[in-house]
């Protein structure tokens, strides 16, 4: 006989009735060191014990570089359309509102223009949490209009990446979201105002292959996962394991395509050094 | 190679074809016959081609017989001069480019290449471009600008390769510069889809002044297969991503993501290469003409302008 037995049938949680574990006090990172929230907080979301370096939203990063978190949020307002009448699992628009819902946010970039030790910069942060940060017309529109207002107002650019690459649900339009925001970045160009593109875990696929790889300056923080294709496809494709640190920050400097990494927690200092810089 | 809806239709050219050797044979009249028989083919091929699903049309797209850019472009220039490397790593053969002559004018040709049998397919990747491809692109889009010839890309890739080497030497940054760059091309610029248009390995040469699709191509940001593989966790769902992706040159020209379309002969490009290198001859004159009015700067305004309206947001 075994020593339990159970009583009630069907007990298993369906996926839909799952819910997410509140937010805890204490966060353990993948190195397996336990800090309590409240300290890593105050360390820039950096666990100082193995310098892991948390993923975090646009709120975190807002938080993190504008002067007494003193900010003006652009387009805030703008939400996804479903030009496709996507249906995969579910419908595409269903998706959207459940995710604005679970998120609190209205789709996976904000844009916000405030100072930077001083300096005025117009950051657009991606967030993850939106549907794996994918890029689809919102994001599109937003970055778009974000590199607008710092040609209007000839201020320095900077974009926070966070993103698995396209949203597959707007096909066609999610692609041409790389074209948009490439020939917005080419009008930049041509007014001469700064373009820093700040790449964090992780960023790939189209996301990469247009506004992220397109600064004047490329930067990164440590261990991020940078890369066109991600690693499983690549994996696949050469039928061979990775090589160790294959994709890192720390491999995509070594090949020079970033300018440096900067730990998170000296960021808005090297950032207000830089925008400083190029502005004198 | 008969795809499986042209299956009903190679049966009865079968037929028709044993009925005219058996009229030769024997020498009978079977005329009547025959015309009945070759109308009723007609016919059929008529319906067959004019009600593909969005699946089948991407099957067209890849046939083994469907001409490949090189095709084209020895078709509908006379002296073709090819131009190799990237001036950095290598010659990318999955990247043709060249300097053409077409009705007395110098076109810089660009585009993907597919090989036609094993050894070739090896050789060329799948027509799956490396960053070297895409750096040997601008160089070829910047020597054009030099020389003031208008520049023509023909697009047909499975997408960039996803490879070791294409990472440590930046297949993200060697797109995302292609877009950018061809925002600021003085020249006018043509992108024609003619084959497989996936993702940011075709969109990597396909920034233009006007963008066409062949009838039987698709475009989109994924291919059927890997979104069926992403978004339903299988590979069996790729008819439906196909038609959940909206890929073909009807969808992405009322989504109004591309500017027009090109037709093909009955039964795909691959039936009447000639007949369906002079159509898109003739759309590649009559668009030169039509943006040679243009000053340069307008012409750029106009590609910006027309790329920044696309998506659907709402405020």
């Amino acid at each position: 006989m075994a020593w339990f037995k159970r009583t009630d049938k069907g007990i298993k949680t369906s996926t839909e009735e799952k819910k997410d574990a509140p937010d805890g006090l204490w966060y353990k990172t993948p190195k397996g060191n336990i800090i309590h929230t409240r300290e890593l907080k105050s360390n820039a979301y950096v666990c100082p014990d193995d310098d892991y370096h948390v993923k975090i939203g646009s709120k975190e990063y807002f938080e993190i570089l504008f002067d007494e978190n003193k900010f003006e949020e652009l387009d805030g307002n703008l939400t996804s359309g479903d030009p496709l009448q996507f249906v995969d699992s579910k419908p595409y628009t269903t998706r959207i509102e459940e995710t604005i819902k679970k998120t609190e946010l209205n789709d996976a970039v904000r844009t916000a223009v405030g100072k930077l030790n001083g300096e005025d910069v117009v950051i657009s942060c991606m967030d993850f949490n939106f549907i794996g940060g994918s890029m689809g017309s919102v994001v599109g529109e937003k970055i778009a209009r974000a590199i607008d207002y710092s040609l209007k107002n000839k201020i320095p650019f900077l974009m926070i990446s966070k993103s698995g690459g396209a949203r597959m649900m707007e096909a066609g339009f999610s692609l041409m979201q790389m074209a948009k925001t490439s020939a917005k970045l080419a009008l930049l160009d041509n007014a001469g105002i700064p373009y820093i593109s700040l790449l964090t875990d992780p960023t790939t696929g189209g996301v990469t292959a247009s506004y992220a790889m397109l600064g004047d300056l490329n930067i990164a923080e440590p261990g991020a996962l940078i890369g066109f294709a991600g690693p499983r496809v690549i994996r696949e494709t050469i039928g061979k394991d990775l090589p160790k640190g294959f994709q890192s920050s720390e491999f995509v400097l070594e090949h020079g395509f970033l300018d440096f990494i900067v730990d998170r927690r000296q960021m808005k200092n090297r950032l207000g050094t830089l925008l400083k810089l190029l502005r004198n | 190679m008969v795809l499986e809806f042209e299956k009903p239709i190679a049966d009865l050219e079968q037929k028709l074809q044993e009925m005219k050797d058996l009229a030769k044979g024997k020498n009978i009249d079977l005329s009547a016959d025959i015309q009945s028989l070759e109308d009723k083919i007609q016919t059929l091929k008529k319906e067959t081609f004019e009600n593909l699903t969005r699946w089948q049309r991407v099957q067209l797209s890849r046939h083994a017989d469907r001409p490949y850019a090189l095709d084209y472009i020895h078709e509908i220039t006379n002296d073709f001069i090819e131009i190799h490397g990237d001036r950095n790593v290598k010659d990318d053969k999955a990247m043709v480019g060249g300097l053409g002559d077409i009705h007395g004018r110098t076109v810089m040709f660009i585009g993907q290449q597919k090989g036609r049998n094993t050894k070739q397919r090896q050789e060329r990747n799948f027509g799956m471009a490396n960053p070297e491809g895409y750096r040997k692109a601008l160089r070829l889009m910047k020597m054009a600008e030099k020389f003031g010839k208008p520049i023509v890309t023909l697009i047909d890739t499975p997408g960039a390769f996803p490879g070791l080497e294409a990472e440590e030497r930046g297949q993200g940054e060697a797109i995302a510069r292609n877009l950018k760059e061809m925002f600021k091309l003085k020249v006018p610029v043509i992108c024609i889809i003619i084959g497989e248009g996936a993702s940011g390995g075709a969109l990597g040469i396909a920034i233009g002044d006007k963008v066409f699709m062949l009838e039987n191509t698709w475009y989109s940001v994924i291919s059927p297969e890997s979104c069926s593989s992403i978004l339903w966790r299988s590979w069996d769902y790729k008819e439906q991503a196909a038609e959940a992706l909206k890929l073909t040159a009807k969808d992405m020209l009322s989504n109004k993501l591309i500017d027009g379309i090109i037709s093909e002969p009955l039964g795909g490009a691959h039936k009447n290469l000639k007949m369906m290198a002079t159509t898109l001859k003739a759309t590649i004159v009559e668009a030169l003409s039509e943006l040679d009015k243009l000053e340069a700067d307008k012409r750029i305004e106009m590609r910006i302008d027309k790329f920044c309206a696309m998506g659907v947001v709402k405020e």
